[in-house]
């Protein structure tokens, strides 16, 4: 069953007189439990198409339907809502907040959520968190943490509201290959024990093969993609 | 968990350089403010403890004790005016005393009335006097008889009543025929024959101020009881001189404020980005950070207060600090007040953060 359905995607920029056009009719799906890398340099729109399917940005044409939620009309308060109901980031910089321990850092989803962290969150939280590994890190600061773990406390973060679908924008680019590997590797474990579809935005030719599918993207059009696992 | 409170907690070092300049600046704001309060509290006691309405003085004495003169003439057409129930004659002399034990002179301002003011009881009798507790800290004592003016005039001491000084001076409250012996024995440019009263303290009901200055066809001047206190010499200037320094230090305690939070802002635009991203509204992280101004404004405001009680506590009795609840109370509006209109500052900043920016950025 399909989470994300893009359809005919443009996005226009413009830039003084002239429009600079970052995705051009791209169309994509993804299903559930289904891992998609995404591949392309710089300036192809990884970035403007990920933005998109997260609800970060709104299409000048074309349609985004994400958990059956047509959001391509969607405004800016609609689209906060829907972004902390449905969908999981985990960026490049980590990002954690710095003052939060692993498990706050966790349970900040709850709280935009307008709860209060109760004792189901941290419960919650705590398993998380031990599922990836952190079961002795729970109380710790981002600044305590390695690379690795800060990134795993990203992806503990993501997968919190148990979204649909999950972003990620680079998850290894600042990880050296063997912690890089690790953390593909937990991915895509997640991604397939919580049917909990993805995209990974990656340059890294090496990680393609821990998704499912790899679509590669070149001055902001798809290919058809091709079945890497 | 609440974001704001935990940053403040975890991270207290981010907060104190603006904790510090606001906590001096809450001092500074109290100071001003409590030496208003000392000289405005020293200057008009005696107007503001007369249970009347209304003060009336005579035409030509452009609302002052010393130059007016009412008549018994002019005082029975105030007494039949409409609105009017009871009448008192008051009037003061500024003079230097000599109290026993004492080589300084203190300044008393004697004060002859009728009708009690608030916390004075009724006029004694001739050459004794309640004396505000003014004279009490210049060593007077009850049973003291002090030497008024040039010509020493005696006045025993019966008792002292807290906050009726005049123009800085301690009051000295004698019945009338006393005000009269001493005015005319030491003041002898401006004696008052035994009909004469300076003005007239009065309640009643209605528009007082004009029923009155009609009954008497424009012989007197009266005025509401506030503005009897606001025409005393140097209130008015003293206040608008004063509440101009503190309107300018809130107007820095804005600035610093709203300096200090558009940094901090500044700082997290990419911290605010990814909050954004994974789900909180503008309108959340415009909250956390008017909290952190107000808790910020709150802590300056208590260190603040704590140095100004210490050094209204060090300072010496002569000078006019009087730190009131009232005078705390409206610090600390304005404090708080200054802190969140100095944080929206930052609302523009916050509300321009794209969430979108939390992605492809590795910085």
């Amino acid at each position: 069953m399909t989470v994300l359905d893009m359809r005919d995607i443009r996005k226009v920029y413009r830039s003084g007189d002239i429009d600079i056009v970052a995705l051009d009719h791209a169309t994509v799906q993804v299903d559930h439990g289904e891992i998609v890398a995404l591949l392309g340099p710089s300036g192809s729109g990884k970035t403007t198409l990920l933005s998109i399917a997260g609800g970060l940005l709104t299409p000048t044409e074309g349609t985004v339907v994400v958990g059956g939620h047509d959001i391509s009309e969607y405004n800016a308060k609609q689209l906060t809502e829907f972004r902390r109901e449905n969908v999981g980031f985990v960026f490049q910089s980590v990002n954690l907040v710095p003052f939060l321990t692993a498990e706050e850092n966790l349970l900040v989803v709850d709280e935009l959520g307008g709860n209060k962290g109760g004792k189901a969150a941290k419960g919650r939280a705590r398993s998380l968190l031990e599922e990836l590994g952190l079961g002795h890190r729970v109380k710790n600061l981002p600044g305590q943490l390695s690379g690795g773990e800060r990134q795993r406390v990203a992806i503990g973060r993501a997968l919190f509201n148990n979204p649909k679908l999950v972003l990620f924008d680079e998850p290894t680019s600042a990880l050296d290959t063997k912690i890089g590997e690790q953390v593909m590797e937990l991915i895509r474990t997640e991604m397939k024990a919580r049917d909990t579809a993805a995209i990974i935005v990656t340059h890294d030719t090496r990680m393609t093969h821990y998704a499912d599918r790899t679509v590669h993207i070149v001055d902001g059009r798809l290919d058809a993609g091709t079945v890497t696992a | 968990m609440n974001l704001p409170l935990l940053e403040l907690r975890r991270q207290p070092s981010r907060f104190i350089v603006a904790t510090v300049v606001l906590s001096f600046l809450a001092t500074l704001l109290m100071f001003l403010g409590g030496l208003l309060d000392g000289l405005y509290l020293g200057s008009t006691g005696a107007i503001r403890a007369q249970q009347a309405d209304v003060i009336v003085y005579s035409e030509s004495a452009r609302d002052s004790f010393l130059r007016s003169r009412i008549t018994s003439e002019q005082r029975a057409q105030v007494e039949a005016a409409e609105g009017v129930e009871e009448v008192g004659g008051i009037g003061f002399v500024l003079l230097g005393a000599q109290v026993p034990g004492e080589t300084d002179i203190a300044n008393v301002a004697v004060a002859g009335y009728e009708t009690p003011p608030k916390g004075v009881p009724a006029p004694p009798p001739d050459g004794q006097g309640i004396a505000d507790t003014r004279l009490e800290d210049a060593g007077a004592s009850t049973g003291d008889v002090i030497l008024v003016g040039p010509q020493q005039t005696p006045i025993e001491i019966i008792g002292f009543v807290d906050d009726t000084s005049y123009l800085q001076q301690s009051s000295v409250w004698v019945n009338l025929p006393t005000w009269r012996a001493v005015q005319n024995a030491n003041r002898p440019d401006s004696t008052v024959s035994d009909d004469i009263v300076q003005a007239l303290v009065v309640s009643g009901t209605g528009d007082l101020v004009t029923s009155i200055d009609t009954a008497t066809a424009g012989a007197t001047s009266t005025l509401t009881k506030d503005d009897a206190v606001l025409a005393l010499p140097g209130v008015k200037q003293q206040g608008d001189t004063f509440n101009q320094i503190i309107y300018s230090t809130l107007v820095v305690v804005l600035a610093v404020v709203g300096l200090f939070f558009s940094l901090l802002t500044l700082e997290r635009l990419g911290l605010y980005g990814v909050l954004k991203a994974i789900g909180a509204s503008t309108r959340r992280l415009f909250a956390g950070v008017v909290l952190q101004a107000v808790i910020v404004a709150v802590v300056a405001f208590v260190i603040g207060s704590l140095l100004a009680i210490g050094a209204a506590a060090a300072l010496p009795a002569a000078v006019p600090l009087q730190l009131t609840p009232a005078r705390f109370l409206s610090t600390f509006i304005g404090l708080v007040v200054a802190a969140v209109l100095g944080s929206a500052v930052s609302l523009r900043k916050v509300t321009k953060v794209d969430p979108a920016s939390a992605i492809g950025n590795a910085s």
